[in-house]
C-alpha cells in the first residue's frame, strides 16, 4: 500500500495542479494577512473560504484523478497487489498531496507573519486539521462516485451535485425545516443534522473553538449547551473521523466487488 | 497450470460466459480466438482476478484464485491497451514495475532489442502508439513467470519489432512457460500457436491443434478454417 500511496503522490506532486492549488493558498494567505493586519480575523475568513473550496477542490481533484489513472490501475490490478491496497493506497496519494498543498501554502504565510508569537496558533492548526479532515472526505466520497460510474460525465455532474449538496442546499434545507417546525423543540433535530453534514460539522467545530457567539447561529449555540465547548469539540472531530472512514470502507468493499 | 471449472460470468442481463472449461496442463503456446464479444478478454480478466466470476473455480499453479492475489506473482500480463500515467518517464514507469514486483528483471536486454534506449528519458504522455506498445511489451516479459498472458501484442508494432516479440516469445516457450495469447491476425497464430481455443457465446468450441482443426473443418486454408468453425461444428 505504502508503495501505490508513494506513486500516486509522486505523480501528483508533478502535476501542474498541486502547484496551482498550492499557489493558491499561498497568495491567499499573504493578501488576507497584510490586508487584515490581524491573525484571528484572517483565520476567520480564511475558515469561511476553507469550507467551501476545500471540498470543492478535493471532490473535483479526486474523480479527475480517479478516471485519469484508470489505466494505471488496471496495470497495478494484474500484479501481485492487494485490491484494497492499491485503492487504499491511491485515495491517501490524492488526500495527501491535496493537504500538503493546504498546509503548506498557507502555513507559510502564516509563519511568515509570526504566528508562533501570536495567540491564534491553536485557532489556526484547527484550521489546518478541518481542512485536512475535508479533504480526505470528499475525496474518498468523491472516489466513491467515480468508481460506480463508468461514465466520466455522470461522474463529474455527481460530483459537482454532492458538493453542491453540502455546501449550499443542506444548509438551505436544514434553515427551511427550521422555519417550518419552529413550534417543535428543535435541539436534538439540529444536532443530528449538524452532524450529518461535514460542511456544517467543520464550520460549527471552527466557531466553537475561536468561541465567537454572534457567528455561532443557532446551531453553534445549541452544540455548546449541549455538550460545553469541550465534549462539543471531541464529538465533532469524532463524526469527521467516521465521516472519513465510512466512505474509504464503503471504497474498498465495493472495489473488492468490481470487475475492470 | 490453468483449471477452470463451470466458469459463469454476467455483467448486468449480458451473460458473456456460460460454463467453460479450460484445462491448460503442459507448457506451450496457446492462442485464444473466437470472434469479437465471444468472452476472450473476460476469461482472461477472470484468471487475473480482475474480473470476479459470477460462479466456477479457477486455478492457477494449483492455487485458487478467487479471494487471493499472491497467485499474480506467477503471471506476467500484457494488456489490451497500453496507457500509463503520463507523468513518468519510461525509466520511471521500468523502476516502478520492477519495485513493485520485488522480483529479478532483465529489462536491460529487451531495451536493447526493442531499441527503447533512446525514449528512455521521455514521458509517457509523448510517446507514439507503437513505441508506448513497445514499452507495454517490455513491462510484461521483463520479469520470469511461468504463465505469460498476452492481450492483442501485436497492436501498432512495426515489423522489426514484430519479429523481435515473435523471437521473444519463441525463446519463452523454449523455457518452459505457458504462454497464453488473444489476437485477431491468424498468421500471427498460425506461425506461433501450439494450441487453438476457440470461444463461441462463451464456451470453448474447440481446443486442439492447428492441424486437428484443419482436419476437423475439412479447409486447408487456415484463415477458412477459422471462419467456418461457428457454422460446421455442432458438438466438440
Amino acid at each position: 500500500m505504502f508503495k501505490i500511496l508513494k506513486y500516486s503522490f509522486y505523480d501528483l506532486m508533478r502535476s501542474r495542479w498541486s502547484y496551482v492549488y498550492f499557489l493558491f493558498y499561498l497568495a491567499l494567505g499573504f493578501v488576507l494577512l497584510f490586508l487584515n493586519n490581524d491573525v484571528s480575523k484572517a483565520v476567520i475568513t480564511l475558515m469561511n473560504v476553507i469550507i467551501v473550496l476545500v471540498p470543492l477542490i478535493g471532490t473535483i481533484f479526486g474523480v479527475m484523478y480517479f478516471y485519469n489513472s484508470k489505466e494505471f490501475t488496471e496495470l497495478l490490478l494484474a500484479l501481485p497487489i492487494k485490491r484494497s491496497s492499491i485503492f487504499t493506497g491511491q485515495y491517501l496519494g490524492v488526500a495527501g498531496s491535496l493537504t500538503l498543498s493546504l498546509v503548506m501554502g498557507l502555513g507559510i504565510p502564516f509563519i511568515a507573519y509570526g504566528l508562533f508569537r501570536s495567540n491564534a496558533i491553536w485557532d489556526f492548526s484547527l484550521l489546518l486539521v478541518v481542512g485536512a479532515f475535508l479533504t480526505l472526505i470528499f475525496t474518498a466520497l468523491s472516489f466513491n462516485i467515480a468508481l460506480s460510474n463508468e461514465n466520466k460525465i455522470k461522474g463529474f455532474g455527481y460530483a459537482v451535485l454532492l458538493w453542491l449538496f453540502f455546501a449550499v442546499i443542506y444548509d438551505g434545507l436544514f434553515l427551511l425545516s427550521l422555519i417550518i417546525f419552529e413550534d417543535y423543540p428543535l435541539d436534538k433535530y439540529s444536532l443530528v443534522a449538524t452532524m450529518l453534514n461535514p460542511v456544517d460539522l467543520s464550520r460549527t467545530l471552527i466557531l466553537l473553538k475561536l468561541d465567537i457567539s454572534a457567528l455561532m447561529g443557532y446551531t453553534g449555540a445549541v452544540f455548546k449547551s449541549f455538550f460545553g465547548t469541550r465534549s462539543g469539540f471531541f464529538i465533532s472531530i469524532f463524526m469527521l473521523i467516521l465521516w472519513t472512514l465510512i466512505p474509504l470502507y464503503n471504497l474498498i468493499r465495493k472495489a473488492n466487488k468490481k470487475d475492470f | 497450470m490453468i483449471k477452470i471449472e463451470d466458469l459463469h460470468k454476467k455483467f448486468g442481463r449480458n451473460q458473456v460466459l456460460s460454463g467453460t472449461n479450460l484445462s491448460i496442463k503442459s507448457p506451450g503456446i496457446y492462442a485464444v480466438l473466437g470472434p469479437n464479444g465471444s468472452g476472450k478478454t473476460t476469461l482472461i480478466k477472470c484468471i487475473l482476478g480482475m474480473v470476479i466470476p459470477t460462479s466456477g473455480e479457477i486455478e492457477v499453479e494449483g492455487k485458487a484464485v478467487k479471494k487471493n492475489w499472491k497467485y499474480r506473482q506467477e503471471i506476467n500480463y500484457l494488456p489490451q491497451i497500453a496507457n500509463f500515467p503520463g507523468n513518468l518517464r519510461v525509466f520511471e514507469l521500468i523502476a516502478m514495475i520492477k519495485d513493485l514486483r520485488q522480483k529479478p528483471s532483465q529489462d536491460d536486454v529487451l531495451i536493447s532489442s526493442f531499441g527503447l534506449a533512446p525514449y528512455l528519458n521521455n514521458k509517457l504522455a509523448s510517446l507514439s502508439g507503437g513505441t508506448r506498445q513497445k514499452v507495454n511489451i517490455l513491462l510484461a516479459f521483463m520479469f520470469n513467470s511461468p504463465l505469460i498472458i498476452l492481450d492483442e501484442p501485436t497492436t501498432g508494432l512495426d515489423p522489426a519489432a514484430l519479429i523481435s516479440l515473435k523471437k521473444l516469445i519463441q525463446k519463452e516457450k523454449q523455457q518452459g512457460k505457458t504462454i497464453l495469447i488473444t489476437t485477431h491476425i491468424m498468421q500471427f497464430v498460425e506461425e506461433m500457436a501450439d494450441t487453438i481455443i476457440y470461444l463461441l457465446e462463451g464456451k470453448i468450441y474447440f481446443k486442439g491443434t492447428i492441424k486437428e482443426l484443419k482436419e476437423r473443418t475439412g479447409e486447408n486454408n487456415f484463415d477458412h478454417a477459422i471462419a467456418t468453425i461457428a457454422t460446421n461444428f455442432e458438438n466438440v
